[in-house]
């Protein structure tokens, strides 16, 4: 009898029109007769705030750590086994997030969005490899950084990649890096997040097609030194950039160099730079007339790519969850558009004017033009200033690291014959003095 | 010859370290600024949810960390939840054909007649809010979703917070981390 009642209730609240859309109480919980335990639901807390201090505390230790074993201490060994910590701490433990590269992003949202709040920790993440970089050189990417140190271990027989092809892919951290900040600071999307290829593995869990891309740059990185690293890492170029100007770096023995070209063999990231002596060019004028046609050339890129950021603002902007969601709702009030969003239901059922959205999506679309402007003329730049580079090589006269493209991994220092006399001479004393980076060697 | 051109080149590479400390310095005074020391996570607001199921496909974690939560004292503990049968069930048992979970999440088990209990086995859920959307529109709504902080990795750009269509997604303080249905709010 009581089953039947119950579903004839049940009957008329289908027909009933339905009150409202988040529940309401239609069958008062019961009374139970006795013995019955409500079940409590279970709330598992959140990580603990300190763990986030701990991970600061962690990156700072790791980041002295292996400046020292790098530059002081010279030990190969020592970097290998702080690269095996860092992997298991900051990749496998930590799970990847919060890292530096990433960081870039959540900075950027926060100088360009006031109301952004930023965590300390993610600032910290940011500063502290940078400034590191400025005085050492790049001992985060030797060891520290979870991704850096995974393909560092997965290396095996290292392929040179032609010097041409190093050029040309050398662009792609610096679009990369211009590109992230572009869609974080307009609050659009975390790109350099949703598309590290890393992380999926470190979590054990992902998408199919990130999985994949995490094993195919785990696959090529047996082959070809680091491909994230040197390819596609928006931070290593902003840390590349910082490092040419660093305080000390990785240095070779430059007193005695015998230019047995050793070091430029086992450096399996092309870091090493061939001695180019001083020659002066045949013709002074035709090389002022070439330098002049490159500087032309810049800034004829730079223009370029500000008139292909501007066409490209508007599908930029579509990455906008606003923007897209306005074009969502205008085309349906046109006709164009049948079919409505769960995103332009919900817009609806809020009540919020229309004319609001619009006036919002503008402002989106306002940021995104001034963003993809100033983004396409970066590219520009970058395109002019690797074709600058490239043809006016730095003037050198023995082998050395350059300081920009060396992640401080320390293989040259097991293989220069020089350099391990030099060691094991100095071994006594234990701590071998910094050298500053491009010593001059008649000096 | 070669001595002045290297201080030369040293004391150009100092300016700009110099140059590089004084941004950073700008740039961390600025974010401190605009920076908290007290930690935040994402949450679900429930009143807001709309049970799209990006929940479900969206969250860098496979399966979702946002979970389906069952408050007790809401629920009406139905014979006939429709939370937890298909719309029109064969009869209403545990049968496999008759459950709207495509994962199975859900344990009902008798009590005192007619009241059955149900419980959510959460390394089964995959929050696809299908039982949420069922006991929402027929029965008390205590069902919901809810980022589960066992595994919820905290992203500082949360995936689901970008794709939620009514933007649901929070973030609390870290202290008070679910946003809990209640007897009272509901009525």
């Amino acid at each position: 009898m009581r089953r039947l009642i119950r579903g004839c209730l049940w009957l008329t609240l289908l027909s009933l029109p339905i009150a409202g859309a988040f529940g309401v109480e239609r069958f008062p919980p019961p009374e139970f007769d006795a013995g019955y335990k409500m079940p409590v639901t279970t709330t598992p807390p959140a990580r603990a705030q300190w763990l986030s201090y701990l991970d600061v505390a962690v990156l700072m230790a790791a980041l002295s750590l292996t400046s020292y074993l790098v530059l002081s201490k010279r030990s190969r060994d020592g970097v290998l086994a702080v690269a095996v910590f860092s992997l298991l701490y900051f990749g496998f433990y930590q799970q990847g997030c919060v890292c530096s590269i990433g960081s870039v992003q959540d900075v950027a949202l926060a100088l360009f969005n006031s109301s952004y709040v930023v965590p300390l920790t993610t600032v910290a993440f940011f500063l502290l490899p940078l400034v590191f970089t400025l005085f050492f050189g790049r001992t985060f990417c030797a060891a520290v950084c979870p991704m850096g140190a995974m393909q560092e271990l997965m290396l095996m027989k290292p392929v040179k990649v032609a010097a041409w092809l190093e050029h040309a892919l050398g662009v792609l951290p610096f679009i990369y890096l211009g590109a992230g900040i572009l869609f974080a600071a307009t609050g659009s999307a975390f790109i350099i997040c949703e598309y590290d290829p890393f992380i999926a593995l470190y979590r054990r869990t992902g998408s199919f097609g990130m999985l994949a891309l995490g094993v195919a740059f785990l696959i090529a990185g047996i082959f070809i030194g680091r491909p994230y690293c040197r390819f596609l890492c928006p931070y290593g170029a902003l840390l590349a950039l910082v490092a040419r100007y660093s305080k000390w770096g990785v240095t070779l023995s430059p007193m005695d160099c015998i230019h047995c070209q050793i070091c430029d063999t086992a450096c399996p990231y092309g870091a090493i730079a061939d001695p180019m002596l001083k020659n002066p060019h045949p013709d002074p004028r035709q090389r002022a007339r070439r330098r002049m046609a490159l500087l032309a050339l810049t800034a004829l890129f730079i223009v370029l790519g500000g008139w292909l950021g501007e066409q490209l603002s508007i599908p930029f902007s579509q990455a906008h969850a606003t923007v897209s969601l306005a074009e969502q709702v205008a085309a349906e009030d046109a006709g164009r558009v049948m079919e409505p969003t769960d995103a332009s239901k919900a817009f609806r059922q809020t009540g919020q004017p229309v004319e609001e959205l619009y006036a919002e999506a503008l402002r989106v679309r306002g940021r995104f033009a001034v963003g993809s402007v100033l983004f396409g003329a970066f590219v520009g730049l970058v395109f002019g200033v690797t074709l600058i580079s490239v043809s006016e090589p730095h003037e050198r006269s023995v082998y050395d690291p350059d300081p920009a493209d060396c992640v401080s991994c320390g293989r040259c220092y097991v293989y220069c014959p020089k350099e391990i006399v030099r060691v094991k001479r100095i071994q006594s004393k234990d701590v071998i003095p910094l050298t500053p980076v491009r010593d001059d060697p008649k000096g | 010859m070669d001595k002045p051109e290297s201080s030369r080149r040293q004391f150009f590479n100092g300016t700009v370290r110099g140059a590089f400390l004084f941004l950073l310095g700008a740039a961390t005074t600025l974010l401190f600024r605009r920076s908290q020391t007290k930690r935040t996570v994402w949450q679900i607001d429930p009143y807001k949810c709309i049970c799209c199921t990006h929940c479900a496909t969206e969250c860098v974690m496979h399966p979702s960390a946002v979970k389906c939560v069952q408050v007790y004292p809401m629920c009406g503990y139905c014979k006939l939840c429709t939370g937890y049968f298909e719309p029109e069930p064969i009869s209403l048992d545990t049968g496999a054909e008759n459950q709207l979970c495509p994962t199975g999440a859900i344990k009902r088990r008798a009590l005192e007649d007619p009241y059955y209990e149900y419980n959510i086995d959460e390394p089964l859920c995959i929050g696809c809010a299908k039982c949420v959307k069922g006991c929402v529109l027929f029965g008390n709504g205590s069902f919901f979703l809810q980022v589960r902080h066992d595994r919820c990795v905290n992203c500082d750009e949360c995936a689901i917070a970008i794709a939620c269509p009514s933007q649901a997604f929070q973030r609390v303080p870290a202290d008070k981390p679910y946003l809990m249905k209640d007897r009272e709010h509901q009525a």
